[in-house]
């Protein structure tokens, strides 16, 4: 298990080393949190939906633990590319390890990540409740970024180039922020929406978080966690299986 | 004693129109401690045949061992035997030199002080031990490649697996990473195994030479045997006379020079 650590630490020092990176994937939800929470807050407002900023705070912590998880994943091309996974390969490690090494690191990262953001949104007036609740806000987050960071990793370990990687983002990143519920409530959308997001894995993370930092829910807390489990125990499965079948060309 | 052994190894490649076979049923074995080259033109299956023996790829069919242990059935011990120099750069260029090299310790289970030591020992020999925190996005070419060998043996393997170890890199340290190796060759007993398309190399560093063409070996022996079999009076004519065309035609150039582009010109 201790390659599972030094591939997590390798995660982690990367990261850590790239503070544009880190700054980079800042700005996009702090846009989204100053463009919505003045744009959208007052309607929301008027329109009886309470507290706009509380709604969204966690759809927009969701939101870049999706991106950023997805992109760690995804980032597994980067080291078919420049080499290093060959590194990994010739080692007397088994393949699930490596792996789990990658996926815990990315996940790490980017649930660490989704903590940076909920701390800009305090500075937006999120407020939080109770210290227990937030216990649970952080389970949430690390789920969310685990079953993603799986789900990248698995498309990565099928391409073989960086080619594919506006197509992901386009047809599976975007609808899957935007059909979670993450910027509106579900209850009001019409059936088929409602019947997509039923599918979207982010909408029970997005939905938990809620539950978690705002009691506020759809589907109900425990409901969320043990479906995001679920996702996140058949995706790290998906992920090792194509890449224990990995040969390096 | 053999140390590798390969038998009637078949790698196929699925393609558009079909199969593509890239090692067509090469069998040979290496002896303990021999510096084993070996020698083809681009495209001839040489980096396909050590790819598939290093376990990144899997044989179509046939059978391979490492250290009497089984690529496929025994792949983790066979893995333990070896280091190994890719043709491209395989190291994490955000990482330091050192950090690198740690890494590669632990995922071969080093105890940790064992592998301190054994870090500083191997970045000295390849005189990269005052260049240890830098980046390793910061080295040349050659520096890299002198890391990846430092690598490739921090963990006593008894193979050492070089794939066109000096492909891009100017004369000097060309001569500079053979003496490297015919020094751990000598001192330490390490196997080599190299491939290059470089005849002199071959000539001038191995025991014993393969040449392959198309996927299959056409003869494997002593260097002084093979010319003595083909008459020539050194390996490039044995070349020619043994498959009829030279080692470096049909663009092999363009070939070399699209390779270095993948090599260095990445970042």
């Amino acid at each position: 298990m201790k390659a599972v650590y030094i591939l997590w630490l390798r995660q982690i020092k990367r990261y850590w080393r790239s503070k544009s990176r880190m700054i980079g994937s800042l700005a996009q939800p702090l846009l989204f949190l100053l463009a919505f929470s003045f744009g959208f807050g007052p309607i929301f407002q008027k329109a009886g939906g309470g507290n706009y900023i509380e709604f969204l705070t966690p759809g927009i912590v969701g939101m870049s633990i999706l991106f950023t998880a997805i992109f760690s994943g995804v980032e597994l091309i980067w080291d078919k590319q420049f080499g290093f996974i060959k590194e990994t390969f010739v080692a007397p490690v088994p393949r699930y390890q490596i792996i789990l090494g990658r996926i815990l690191g990315g996940a790490t990262v980017s649930s660490f990540q989704g903590f940076l953001v909920f701390l800009i949104s305090l500075l937006f007036g999120f407020k939080i409740t109770n210290f227990f609740s937030l216990f649970f806000g952080f389970v949430f987050m690390f789920l969310i970024a685990f079953a993603f960071t799986s789900l990248g990793t698995a498309i990565a370990s099928a391409l073989d180039d960086i080619q594919g990687f506006q197509l992901i983002m386009n047809f599976l990143v975007m609808p899957t922020f935007l059909f979670s519920g993450a910027i509106f409530p579900l209850n009001n959308l019409p059936e088929f929406l409602k019947f997509i997001a039923q599918f979207n894995p982010l909408s029970y993370g997005v939905d938990g978080l809620r539950w978690a930092l705002i009691s506020n829910s759809h589907f109900g807390g425990i409901f969320d966690l043990f479906v995001l489990f679920g996702v996140s125990v058949v995706l790290v499965g998906i992920a090792t299986y194509i890449f224990s079948k990995m040969e390096v060309k | 004693m053999s140390i590798i052994e390969v038998k009637n190894l078949i790698k196929k490649f699925k393609t558009k129109d079909g199969e593509f076979t890239a090692v067509n049923n090469v069998s040979f074995s290496v002896l303990k401690g021999e510096i084993f080259a070996f020698l083809g033109p681009n495209g001839a299956g040489k980096t396909t045949t050590i790819k598939t023996i290093t376990t990144l790829l899997h044989p179509t069919s046939g059978e391979i061992k490492l250290n009497g242990f089984d690529v496929v059935l025994n792949s983790n011990e066979a893995r333990k035997s070896f280091g190994i120099v890719f043709q491209d750069p395989s190291l994490d260029d955000e990482l330091t030199a050192y950090e690198n090299m740690e890494i590669h310790g632990v995922l071969y289970n080093l105890p940790k002080d064992l592998l301190k030591k054994r870090i500083e020992e191997l970045l000295k020999f390849v005189e990269l031990w005052d260049r240890k925190d830098d980046f390793v996005k910061n080295f040349s070419g050659g520096m890299k490649r002198r890391l990846e060998i430092a690598r490739g043996l921090l963990h006593h393997p008894k193979i050492l697996f070089l794939d066109e170890p000096t492909l891009g890199l100017d004369p000097q340290t060309r001569n500079h990473i053979w003496s490297y190796v015919k020094d751990l060759n000598i001192k330490e007993g390490i196997t080599i195994f190299f491939t290059t398309h470089y005849i002199e190399e071959a000539e001038k560093v191995a025991n014993k030479v393969a040449i392959i063409d198309k996927g299959k070996i056409i003869i494997l022996d002593y260097p002084q045997n093979i010319l003595e079999k083909t008459n020539a009076k050194s390996l490039e004519e044995a070349f020619i006379s043994l498959t009829g065309h030279s080692i470096r035609e049909e663009g092999a150039d363009s070939l070399d020079k699209m390779r270095l582009k993948r090599r260095f010109g990445r970042r």
